[in-house]
């Protein structure tokens, strides 16, 4: 019996049709998947190959994947950094006519990193911390969307380098919820649930013997909480000073700026005499360094990187000595003389190690290294070479590490 | 273990004007099963919010035993909410993966290892304890994530649609497992589903919401016998209830061919503002076949016969004038009626059967209010 699919898409890639949909994800022959998932988890995922890139594919309820699809996508237009969503397809039947789950498909975000596979790579002992700083980042960005997550954990994410940092990007989006304005009571729920997650998560790794045991999960899962309140603190709060000390307005900013965000609206009001000055950010937006770069070179690249970036911009204008000059001009020639060089240089086989930001990134701190070694100032090409040879040839490529987790979720209670 | 009150709670969200729930005034028992039931945009989920600490309560109090818990923090309320994604620790034993929250909170481990054993025994895994998650079924992965709701001990459960996300058959399974597990727990739980059939089949009571408000709160029996309004009559009981508009003529309820018998009570209890019309609602079950000319007989023109084996149902149009026939709508739809039959004597497409509400069986309401009139 033909089955009588329904495919929800915003843009179809045909190639999708071509999969066999007829047949329960778990039995999909090795021939069409890219990799196989380790450990147990409760929906049905695999990676597939499709048109040059991977795809992810998860069989679960009708109602869940299309309320899936609907947040991703809300969170894709606002920005958000979650994964992006191809598809829902319904109607799924073997050739016996019995009927099979629907399924999301999402695209698989190319160099990122699953929690699990950071761990099992060269160990530092601050990478758990790292994670999560990048999650409480994300956590705080999706809040300030009016985003309700529901299961924020290391699991539910994935994490790709972004200048020595981590940038935390959302996966699974099935009990989220968009809200005009999230309560106190949700914002302190969804962060006491990231908090009993990643607690849980370290512990399964110490149980897994993958996180040394002598690590305090208790207090590194607190760490979610500490960096988030201080964050939201940051972009919410209401300030007071007097007005002799206006200046604190412009500082509040660059404050905001400095940890990426641009502000949208700042309320400010007077007391009636008129001695005292207060402040408070209504509207603040993420990717304050991204737009900039954008806006200068074109360059889409993630919030640190970028930061980076235009940190090494703004050192090659002064060395250049080329302060009087416009931005625009100046960034035109750091791209071509400084970035695109260094890129290009990679050889063709070496570039699925790492992304081009990342890259760029890892010379800059590569140079800086062997500068202090050699007691010289090493010229970038120099060391972009030195990099190539004693560095990257010998990490592993990063552009598709695939792995959908460990950890088993059960959605509703199903006995 | 404790009761939980909603004592005229509201929440209007900022920007509009109707209360998403308005002044819910609602009781649940010590050890109660409450299903909190209507369709999509009542109020339900958020009252259950509410209760769980999720939405602001912009007036009225919400009271976990005698505690006001109103502006008290989720976590800090006593209660689990057993609707989110429970991870299951694949390194770790059944035994922790049960009972790590209560590691987290610092709870000694000698009180960690009883209360875990005390659930593992209710939910029949105490055997695999010791074992990884991978060793256990797919049922029995799932009670896993349940116990770990149960070790917190809680004063109440908030359940928002759990079963939403099954296929049909493993609702009904997982249906009947829930109830009996908070039958044996006796924690008072409350439960949110748009799917009436799961109200009736899982509460001790049931309370319909609709637009925010309260209809009827009662046991699966009360809303089933005696619905408080149309909505309810409506929307509780599977296939629905047939509800039709009539007009009162000499102490009767009459609509085209149809002259159905009312008692003075139910007509003296009529306003003005019901402008001599009257809801008569019938469920398909509570009509009798009967020979034409009978008193209070519906003509029924038979559109389209289902025989089911044990039942069957003829879904109909009300005889004679078209337009007369919109007056009577059912779970079908508009002009729609559904009665049902002895299924060893069944009516062919076309033919016109005549039927006649059971005596007790007949709900009547006032026509301007929708509210439910003396028998």
């Amino acid at each position: 019996m033909a089955q009588s699919l329904e495919i929800t898409a915003a843009r179809l890639d045909p190639a999708l049709l071509d999969l066999p949909w007829e047949v329960t994800l778990e039995e999909w022959p090795e021939s069409v998947l890219a990799a196989l998932p380790r450990g147990i988890s409760r929906h049905v995922v695999r990676f597939v190959r499709l048109s040059g890139r991977v795809i992810a594919i998860k069989e679960i309820g009708e109602t869940v994947a299309f309320h899936e699809y609907e947040m991703l996508r809300n969170l894709n237009r606002l920005g958000a950094p979650s994964v992006q969503p191809l598809a829902v397809l319904t109607g799924r039947s073997t050739p016996q006519g019995e009927p099979l789950d629907s399924v999301l498909v999402t695209e698989h975000l190319q160099f990122s990193l699953p929690y699990r596979a950071l761990f099992s790579q060269y160990l530092r002992p601050d990478t758990a911390t790292r994670l999560i700083d990048a999650l409480a980042v994300l956590l705080v960005r999706l809040h300030v969307l009016g985003f309700y997550w529901g299961d924020v954990s290391l699991s539910n994410t994935l994490f790709r380098r972004d200048a020595g940092a981590f940038a935390a990007y959302l996966v699974d989006a099935e009990t989220g919820e968009f809200q005009p304005e999230l309560t106190v009571g949700q914002r302190e729920y969804d962060l006491d649930i990231a908090r009993t997650n990643i607690i849980g998560e370290l512990m399964d790794l110490q149980a897994g013997e993958i996180l040394d045991e002598d690590v305090d999960t208790i207090s590194v899962g607190n760490r979610i909480v500490e960096r988030y309140t201080e964050l939201w603190h940051e972009l919410t709060s209401s300030e007071s000073f007097d007005t002799g000390e206006r200046w604190r307005v412009a500082a509040r900013i660059d404050r905001l700026n400095e940890l990426g965000y641009d502000v949208g609206e700042l309320a400010i009001t007077t007391d009636i005499d008129g001695t005292r000055i207060h402040i408070q950010p209504k509207v603040v937006d993420a990717g304050h360094h991204h737009r900039r770069l954008m806006r200068l070179t074109g360059l889409d690249v993630q919030e640190n990187q970028a930061r980076r970036m235009l940190n090494d911009l703004d050192a090659f204008r002064a060395a250049t000595d080329r302060q009087g000059e416009e931005e625009e001009f100046v960034a035109h020639d750091w791209l071509a003389r400084v970035f695109e060089p260094t890129v290009r240089a990679i050889p063709r086989d070496l570039r699925g190690k790492l992304e081009p930001a990342e890259i760029f990134h890892e010379v800059l701190e590569h140079r800086w290294f062997i500068s202090q070694q050699q007691e010289r100032d090493v010229p970038l090409p120099e060391a972009v070479q030195s990099y190539i040879d004693n560095v990257l040839r010998h990490r592993p490529d990063e552009r598709a590490v695939l792995d959908p987790g460990d950890t088993r979720t059960i959605p509703r209670i199903d006995f | 273990m404790a009761s939980v009150t909603f004592d005229k709670a509201t929440r209007i969200y900022p920007g509009t004007e109707r209360p998403a729930v308005d002044a819910l005034d609602l009781e649940v028992g010590d050890g109660e099963f409450l299903v909190l039931v209507g369709p999509s945009g009542c109020g339900k989920s958020t009252s259950l919010r509410m209760l769980a600490g999720l939405e602001d309560v912009n007036s009225g109090r919400i009271l976990i035993g005698d505690r006001d818990v109103t502006d008290v923090q989720p976590k800090d309320r006593d209660i689990a909410m057993v609707f989110q994604n429970y991870a299951l620790y694949p390194h770790m034993s059944v035994a922790d993966n049960m009972g790590f929250a209560l590691k987290i909170a610092g709870k000694p481990k000698a009180e960690i290892r009883q209360r875990v054993e005390e659930a593992a025994k209710i939910l029949d895994l105490t055997e695999y304890l010791d074992r990884k998650p991978k060793a256990l079924s797919g049922g029995q992965r799932q009670r896993v994530a349940m116990g770990r709701a149960i070790v917190r001990q809680p004063q109440v459960f908030l359940m928002d649609e759990p079963l939403s996300n099954l296929d049909a058959k493993l609702r009904v399974q997982t249906r009947t497992q829930i109830a009996s597990l908070q039958r044996r727990l006796g924690v008072t739980t409350v439960y949110v589903t748009h799917d009436q059939t799961e109200a009736l089949t899982m509460g001790d009571r049931i309370a319909v919401l609709k637009d925010g408000v309260l209809q009827q709160v009662g046991t699966p029996r009360d809303m089933y016998d005696r619905p408080a309004n149309v909505f309810v009559a409506g929307f509780i009981g599977s296939p629905a209830m047939n509800l039709g508009t009539f007009h009162i003529e000499d102490g009767a309820a009459v609509l085209g061919e149809a002259r159905v018998p009312l008692s003075r009570e139910t007509i003296s209890a009529l306003g003005n503002d019901s402008k001599g019309e009257i809801i008569v609602g019938f469920r398909p079950e509570s009509l009798d076949r009967v020979s034409a000319g009978t008193e209070g007989a519906i003509p029924v023109t038979v559109d389209l016969v289902e025989e089911l084996g044990s039942d069957a149902f003829v879904y109909g149009r009300l005889a004679g004038s078209k337009e007369l026939a919109e007056h009577i709508s059912s779970g079908a739809g508009e002009a729609q009626i559904i009665v049902r039959i002895d299924p060893r004597d069944v009516p062919m497409k076309g033919d016109t059967v005549y039927a006649r509400i059971r005596p007790g069986e007949q709900h009547n309401f006032a026509a301007a209010t929708g509210e439910r009139l003396p028998d």
